[in-house]
C-alpha cells in the first residue's frame, strides 16, 4: 500500500530540508474584513511548527487555505511542490490525501462508528483494500492512540479527549506527509490536553509528518513545536524556538507566556 | 427602486437555491458514483418510511370512505362510492398527502443531519479527505428521495384503497374483487400517469430542499432546528407550488 502511494507520479518527492508547505504574499479578506495581510511561512520537511496568535488572527483561516477549504484573495501557497490556488478539483484531491487536517471539533461522522470513521479514508482512496487489511490497519491506528478497545464504538459514547485521539487516528491512518492540526487541546482538561501533546509529539516522529500547530495553549507547543510562528493581525509578527519567544521583552510576545 | 429587505432575502434565497440545484445537474451524474451510499439512503428514505407512510394512507383511505358514504347516499349514489375514492386517491390526496409526510420526516431529518454535519466540521472533514461531500452526502440523498417516493406514493395508495374497503364494509358489505374493479372501471391512464410522474418531482423537492437547507446551515446548533424547520416549511410549500403547476399542464395537454 505504501508502495502505492510512493508511485504516484503528480506530487514530487520532497528531501529533507525542502519546504513541504510555502506561503508567499498571501491575502484573505471576508468582505471588508482583511484576515491575512502579506502573510509569509515556511514549513520544512520533518519540522512542526507552532502558529501562536490571539482570536482572529487568521491562524485557523491560513490553515484553511492550506488545505483549499478557503480560496485566498491573491497569493501563493505551494503545498509537497504543488500551487494549491491553481489546482483543479482532481488534483487538489490527491493532495489532500497527503495533508492530514485535525478539526478542532474533531470532525468525526456521527453515524459511524470508530471502525466506519477509520474505515472511511481508506475504502475511499484504496479501492482495492481487502477487509483484512482494512481491519489491521484500523486496529493498527487505533493501538497507536491506546484506543483499540472502542472499535466499536460510536462517538457519542466516547469522551472529548477519546474523540480527539480518535480523530488523530482517523488522519494519520493514510499516512500523510503534513499534518495541520486546528487547535487540538481547545476544551479538553489539562491533563488530557498534555496527553494528547504527548500523542501528537510521538506519533509525530513514529510517522515522520511535518506539522503545522494552531495553538493558544502553550504546553502543546512547547511539547510539540520546533518552531513558533507568532500572528498578529495577518501578519507574520515574529517567529524563533519557544524558549528564545520565552525570553523576549516584546510585550506583544510576552502576554502569551504570562 | 430600492427593494425591502425580505424581498432581497428571497431573490438571493432562491438565487442561491437554484445555483444549488444546477449544481447536482452538472456534478452528479460525473464519475465517482456513490452507489453503496445510494443505496443506503434508498434504504433509509424509502424502506423506513414505510411504516409511517402505510399507516396514514391507511387511514386516509378509510376516513375518506366514511366522511363521503353519507353525502353519496343524500345523492342516492352510495354505488359510486368505491369510484369517487379510487380516483380522489390515485389523483390527488394519495400523492399530495404522501409528500407532504415524506417531506415532514425525510426533509426535515435531511436538514438536520448535513445541518449538523456542517456546524461540526464533518461536512469540511469529508472534504479534506479527498472526498467531494456534495456527490457523497446531496447527491445520493437527493436521487434516493426523487426514486423512493414515487414507490412510496403507489403503496400508500393500495392501502388506502384497501383502508377504503374496511371503510365500505363497516357498514354495507361489498366483496374485495367487486371493490377494485369498480375502482379500476373508473381510473384511466390520464389519471394515473400525471399523479405518478409528479411524485418524481415532489421527491426531488423534498431531497433538494433538505440537502440545501442543512449543506447551507449556519450559527451552530441553533441553525441545525433552523435548517430542518425551513426544510420542512419550504418543502411543503414548493409540493402544492408543483401540484397547481402539473394541474395546468394536464388540463393544457387535455388530460383532466
Amino acid at each position: 500500500m505504501q508502495a502505492e502511494q510512493e508511485t504516484i507520479p503528480f506530487i514530487q518527492r520532497v528531501t529533507a530540508q525542502q519546504p513541504v508547505i510555502s506561503i508567499h504574499h498571501l491575502y484573505k479578506s471576508f468582505g471588508t474584513n482583511a484576515v491575512l495581510i502579506d502573510l509569509n511561512f515556511l514549513l520544512n520537511k520533518g519540522e512542526n511548527v507552532a502558529v501562536l496568535g490571539k482570536s482572529g488572527s487568521g491562524k485557523s483561516v491560513m490553515i484553511k487555505c492550506i488545505i483549499g477549504l478557503l480560496r485566498p484573495d491573491s497569493g501563493e501557497i505551494n503545498v509537497l511542490g504543488k500551487e494549491v490556488t491553481t489546482l483543479n478539483q482532481e488534483e487538489l484531491d490527491r493532495i489532500r490525501v497527503r495533508v492530514g487536517f485535525l478539526f478542532q471539533s474533531n470532525a468525526l461522522y456521527d453515524s459511524m462508528t470508530v471502525r466506519e470513521n477509520l474505515e472511511f479514508p481508506l475504502r475511499r482512496h484504496w479501492i482495492q483494500i481487502t477487509p483484512a487489511e482494512s481491519n489491521e490497519k484500523v486496529m493498527d491506528a487505533l493501538t497507536n492512540v491506546g484506543l483499540a478497545h472502542t472499535v466499536d464504538m460510536m462517538p457519542a459514547e466516547l469522551s472529548g479527549g477519546m474523540r480527539k485521539r480518535i480523530a488523530l487516528a482517523r488522519t494519520l491512518i493514510l499516512n500523510p506527509d503534513i499534518m495541520l492540526y486546528d487547535e487540538p487541546t481547545t476544551g479538553l482538561d489539562p491533563i488530557t490536553g498534555r496527553e494528547i501533546s504527548q500523542l501528537m509529539a510521538e506519533l509525530g516522529e513514529k510517522y515522520n509528518t511535518s506539522s503545522v500547530i494552531i495553538s493558544h495553549d502553550m504546553n502543546c507547543i512547547r511539547t510539540t513545536a520546533d518552531r513558533v510562528v507568532m500572528l498578529i493581525d495577518g501578519r507574520c509578527y515574529t517567529e524563533g524556538k519557544y524558549e528564545e519567544l520565552k525570553k523576549s521583552n516584546d510585550p506583544n510576545v510576552k502576554q502569551f507566556f504570562e | 427602486m430600492v427593494l425591502s429587505k425580505t424581498w432581497q432575502n428571497f431573490f438571493r434565497e432562491t438565487g442561491e437555491m437554484s445555483r444549488f440545484t444546477w449544481r447536482f445537474f452538472a456534478h452528479g451524474f460525473k464519475p465517482r458514483y456513490e452507489f453503496a451510499e445510494f443505496f443506503r439512503q434508498c434504504f433509509l428514505i424509502g424502506y423506513k418510511s414505510l411504516p409511517l407512510i402505510g399507516l396514514t394512507g391507511f387511514i386516509l383511505g378509510l376516513v375518506l370512505t366514511l366522511q363521503l358514504r353519507p353525502s353519496l347516499i343524500d345523492y342516492g349514489v352510495e354505488s359510486q362510492l368505491p369510484a369517487m375514492v379510487g380516483i380522489a386517491i390515485v389523483r390527488e390526496i394519495g400523492p399530495v398527502i404522501t409528500a407532504l409526510i415524506f417531506a415532514g420526516k425525510i426533509g426535515s431529518s435531511i436538514g438536520a443531519e448535513l445541518g449538523s454535519m456542517k456546524v461540526t466540521e464533518q461536512i469540511d472533514a469529508m472534504e479534506v479527505s479527498g472526498t467531494n461531500p456534495f456527490k457523497y452526502l446531496v447527491v445520493t440523498r437527493v436521487l434516493a428521495a426523487t426514486l423512493m417516493l414515487p414507490v412510496l406514493v403507489i403503496l400508500s395508495d393500495g392501502i388506502s384503497l384497501y383502508g377504503s374497503y374496511l371503510g365500505v364494509n363497516i357498514r354495507g358489505i361489498t366483496s374485495f374483487n367487486l371493490f377494485f374493479k369498480q375502482v379500476f372501471d373508473a381510473l384511466s391512464f390520464s389519471d394515473l400517469s400525471p399523479a405518478f410522474i409528479k411524485t418524481f418531482f415532489f421527491g426531488f423537492a423534498v431531497g433538494m430542499i433538505g440537502c440545501y437547507k442543512g449543506y447551507n446551515s449556519q450559527k451552530g446548533t441553533e441553525g441545525v432546528g433552523r435548517s430542518a424547520n425551513s426544510a420542512v416549511v419550504v418543502s411543503s410549500l414548493l409540493i402544492f407550488i408543483i401540484d397547481l403547476v402539473v394541474v395546468q399542464v394536464t388540463d393544457i395537454l387535455g388530460l383532466n
